[in-house]
């Protein structure tokens, strides 16, 4: 395991997190208390003093990059709203956690979009879910439910209209074993209820005026009269949530002046099914099959994280058995196979965005089907596996595998596992690599579409956040399964794909390079699941607790997935058994917070431009809008 | 799409063997479901998780344009079929909707999926609508989490035979065969939680009743739904003289007169009446022509 050389001007007293730590605790020691309780970490921030302590953690001990910032709502347990913060050094290593407390019935916590300009969206889904007021934010409005919404849903006093209990498994079902409808039991037969007070004479459908409202729209007839001659006005041009090129249910609001694009917006929550809400009413286990169907190009990536997550809570109590050797392997392969698909998947449809339209997709989909037969293989469904477990996974590697030669002769065959992954591997995937290097890297169009188009700094890419081949493609080499690293990562051989120039292409180079160091890692793999060929994927040969109990306590569970760092935020509010429903459960999504940049990198571009570095950025809307 | 005559002949109609390649008697109805069932453009329109199957089911190993769905269309105005293929949002139920409304008819929707069907694993959550079929008229279903391209190329075909079975001749089967233009789908309204405009009256029943528990009844004003009804009424019949093809500025206005709620149940009581009457008429021409004969 290397550590990425610590920046030189870091005093060396604060290079551990421990030391950072202290270094808070002695410098301001009236606004900085330790968090002691059971299972958790970091420090609690007064919230008057947040601003300066989190400067000081910025510029002072450099941890220059806000992972995550959420909320937790502690009703019954203290009562309390707290703002968890997530900070880690580009340089490397783990996370300085912070807290900022503040009561439930008038939240307020100080805005720290003036120090990270990623915290921007988060600290608005915090007051659109939980209804804390963040004074200071240049832009608070909601950004996943519709502005005139009734209440914050995320709070756990909040009940959705098919609400039954809270916890599952609910007792209608097990152990009463009845099964019902919900919308049997709502009087409008639908997912709604309205608040008593409901006033149907005042309705107002304020959902869109909102969204334009901070655009400050409106012509400015002194700035027309000061152009000489030609006149044009803004305009405001409205893309998605039906489009063909947003990738999803994605939306933007363009501002152009002519062509050219003067500001963006993007809207949201379109796709916004509630996975955090329905995830605190599931079980720990509940939870994996819908990680699937976050970012559902790669849904192995998102198992990892979360079963790591739950892992890294469960470690804190006293029956817990790390997974094999044999299952680390497997894990890390399934990843960079998806990581694979995911990287085919988002060049070929950003070539799509840039008008190469459908004809690179084509092939390589083809190779992507044969991973997803594979994935079929092991784990019974082609997109949505649902195959890790805590501590294991939901099982080994079968024998023979069928799938198809090619396209043209779909003829289904039968494949002994191995071989058919050898294959793959050494000759199938390089070669669509080469293939596509070969028809795109030194393409005319491609270089003319992307050179030096949203080009987003190095400074700019920390300070809001960006993860992934956006972070990496403005030139700063920060990939989790180096700078933090998980799994058996430390002991494979690869390098940190890295580009200098910020720009599309740039971004494109990144994702080539992953391909290939994909395929690098791969090549480690096989033979290390050759070498145990008769371990088993559990600690004790048998599967352990599929239903964990989990001890108290908090984990931030992270995984360099395709589109960045992909982070689960979980809290555990079990007693002394502890519990097998997490209290809180959050996911940092990277397609979220690499949006947050996309109005920057959008500035002052045509508007053709516009849908290639949206694909640049390459999201998804189950992980955006979660 | 090949043509093949024999597959289009009437079986009552015995054609020459040597002809069989030339020609075909065929009623206009069938001539006509051939043609429509062969060139179904769905709708270039991914909600989640089931759009990455149905660009699958789209590209080169499955390749839904064999079976007539030729080409995606990302407009509504040149589609056929709507896949609804996702998690429909309370947010996003908006939109679609006005999708719908805008497409041209005949139209059809298949809700692709556990979500798009009723709800699926995020059923429970606060934005999610418990499927497509609460808002929209929905002709097929497809099961899975998501469905293989296998599963929805079945469901697509099972559509073509459901129209196969739809005749011009015969107005009941579907809207558009019967007469006058289609009335738009009232697009939900965004309020406090979504409102769909043919539930208001219920709903402002089931406010009074609530403040009557509540013992709030007289100590405030109670919503007079009517007069909301009656303001967008005006406009809507401004709107519709102004620009009458425009259902997207047509659509978000309430039905006229009365509560929207009584509204759509008047349509369905004279869509029924409509048909009962045309049957009528045609059990009589035929009781008319048999005793002619």
């Amino acid at each position: 395991m290397e550590n990425l050389a610590a920046a030189p001007e870091q005093p060396i007293e604060t290079a551990s997190i421990d030391d950072a730590v202290s270094f808070l605790k002695s410098n301001h020691p009236d606004a900085i208390k330790l968090d002691d309780r059971d299972g958790y970490e970091g420090v609690i921030v007064d919230p008057d003093q947040l601003l300066d302590v989190a400067r000081v953690i910025r510029d002072e001990l450099g941890f220059d990059y806000l992972s995550s910032a959420t909320a937790v709502d502690y009703l019954g347990e203290g009562d309390h709203m707290e703002m968890v913060y997530h900070a880690y050094r580009t340089s490397g290593g783990g996370a300085l956690v912070f807290k900022a407390q503040t009561d439930r019935e008038n939240p307020t916590i100080p805005s720290l979009t003036g120090l990270w300009r990623g915290a921007d969206f988060q600290e608005r889904e915090a007051w659109d879910l939980y209804g804390i007021r963040f004074p200071g934010h240049p832009n608070l409005k909601r950004i996943l439910m519709w502005e005139g919404f009734h209440g914050h849903p995320m709070r756990k006093d909040w009940r959705e209209a098919y609400y039954e209990e809270e916890l599952k498994p609910f007792d209608s079902r097990w152990p009463g074993g009845h099964v019902h409808r919900s919308e049997e039991k709502n009087v409008f037969g639908k997912n709604v209820s309205y608040p008593t007070d409901i006033d149907l004479n005042r309705l107002m459908d304020s959902s869109e005026t909102a969204v334009y409202e901070s655009l400050g729209l409106g012509v400015d007839v002194e700035r027309i009269m000061d152009k000489d001659g030609f006149e044009t006005n803004e305009l405001v041009v409205n893309m998605g949530p039906h489009h063909p090129s947003t990738h999803g249910v994605f939306r933007m609001l363009l501002t152009v002046d002519g062509e050219t694009v003067t500001s963006l917006e993007p809207v949201m929550g379109y796709l916004h099914r509630n996975h955090e809400k329905i995830g605190e009413r599931n079980t720990y286990l509940h939870n994996i099959p819908f990680t699937d169907r976050l970012d559902y190009i790669s849904s192995m990536g998102n198992n990892h994280g979360y079963v790591l997550a739950v892992e890294q809570l469960m470690s804190l109590g006293r029956k817990y058995n790390p997974p094999t050797y044999r299952c680390e392997a497997l894990r890390v392969m399934m990843v960079e196979l998806s990581r694979i698909v995911n990287h085919l998947w988002a060049i070929g449809f950003w070539l799509n965005d840039i008008g190469a339209f459908f004809t690179p997709v084509l092939y390589f989909i083809q190779e992507r089907e044969r991973i997803l037969d594979f994935f079929e293989a092991v784990a019974g469904s082609r997109m949505m596996c649902n195959y890790m477990r805590f501590g294991g996974l939901f099982g080994d590697l079968p024998e023979r595998i069928k799938s198809v030669a090619n396209l043209t002769n779909d003829r289904v065959r039968d494949y002994n596992t191995m071989q058919f992954l050898t294959e793959m591997i050494n000759e199938r995937i390089p070669r669509t690599i080469d293939e596509l290097e070969l028809l795109l890297t030194q393409n005319e169009i491609v270089l003319e579409r992307s050179v030096d188009v949203g080009v987003l700094s190095a400074e700019d890419a920390i300070n809001y956040s960006a993860a992934g081949p956006l972070l990496r493609g403005s030139g700063v080499a920060y990939d989790i399964r180096r700078a933090d690293p998980y799994s058996i990562y430390p002991e494979l051989d690869f390098d940190v794909a890295v580009e200098e120039e910020g720009d599309m292409y740039a971004r494109y180079r990144v994702r080539v390079t992953e391909l290939r160091e994909s395929v690098r890692i791969l090549r480690q793999i096989l033979p290390r699941l050759e070498a145990t060929k008769d371990e088993s994927i559990w600690a004790d040969g048998k599967p352990g607790a599929y239903q964990p109990r989990v001890p108290h306590g908090e984990a931030y569970g992270r995984v360099e997935n395709g589109k960045g760092e992909l982070g689960y935020y979980l809290v555990s509010a079990g007693g002394r058994g502890g519990s097998s429903n997490p209290w809180r459960y959050h996911v940092r999504a990277p397609s979220f917070i690499n949006l947050t940049p996309l109005g920057r990198m959008s500035q002052g571009y045509k508007v053709a431009d516009i849908v290639g570095i949206l694909g640049s950025i390459d999201i998804v809307l189950g992980e955006t809008d979660r | 799409m090949e043509l093949n005559l024999q597959e289009l002949n009437a079986t009552e109609f015995p054609v020459p063997v040597e002809l069989e390649d030339n020609i075909a008697i065929t009623s206009l109805s069938q001539l006509y479901n051939w043609g429509r069932r062969n060139s179904m453009w769905p709708m270039l329109f991914g909600l989640a998780c089931c759009a990455i199957e149905m660009i699958a089911t789209a590209s080169s190993r499955f390749d839904f344009s064999r079976f007539g769905f030729e080409v995606m269309r990302a407009t509504p105005r040149q589609a056929d079929l709507m896949i609804v293929s996702g998690t429909v949002t309370k947010k996003m139920v908006v939109p679609i909707v006005r999708l719908y409304n805008q497409m041209p008819e005949p139209k059809y929707v298949l809700a692709m999926g556990a979500c798009a069907s009723g709800g699926g694993p995020f059923k429970e959550g606060y934005n999610v609508v418990s499927g497509m079929d609460k808002y929209l008229p929905v002709d097929v279903y497809v099961p899975g989490c998501p469905p293989t391209p296998q599963a929805l190329l079945y469901g697509m075909i099972a559509l073509q035979r459901k129209i196969d079975g739809q005749s011009i001749a015969n107005g009941d089967d579907v809207p558009w065969y019967g007469v006058g233009p289609a009335e738009p789908t009232p697009v939900p309204v965004l309020g406090p939680d979504i409102i769909d405009p043919r539930q208001m009256d219920m709903i402002r029943r089931q406010a009074e009743s609530a403040a009557r528990d509540m013992g709030l009844l007289g100590s405030r004003e109670l919503p007079a739904i009517t007069q909301m009804v009656a303001a967008k009424a005006e406009t809507a019949e401004a709107v519709a003289e102004a620009a009458p093809a425009d259902t997207d500025a047509l659509n978000v206005v309430l039905p006229t007169g009365g509560t929207p709620w009584a509204e759509a149940e008047d349509i369905r009581e004279k869509r029924r009446l409509r048909a009962l009457a045309r049957k009528a008429l045609r059990a009589s021409r035929r009781a008319a022509q048999a005793e002619g004969e």
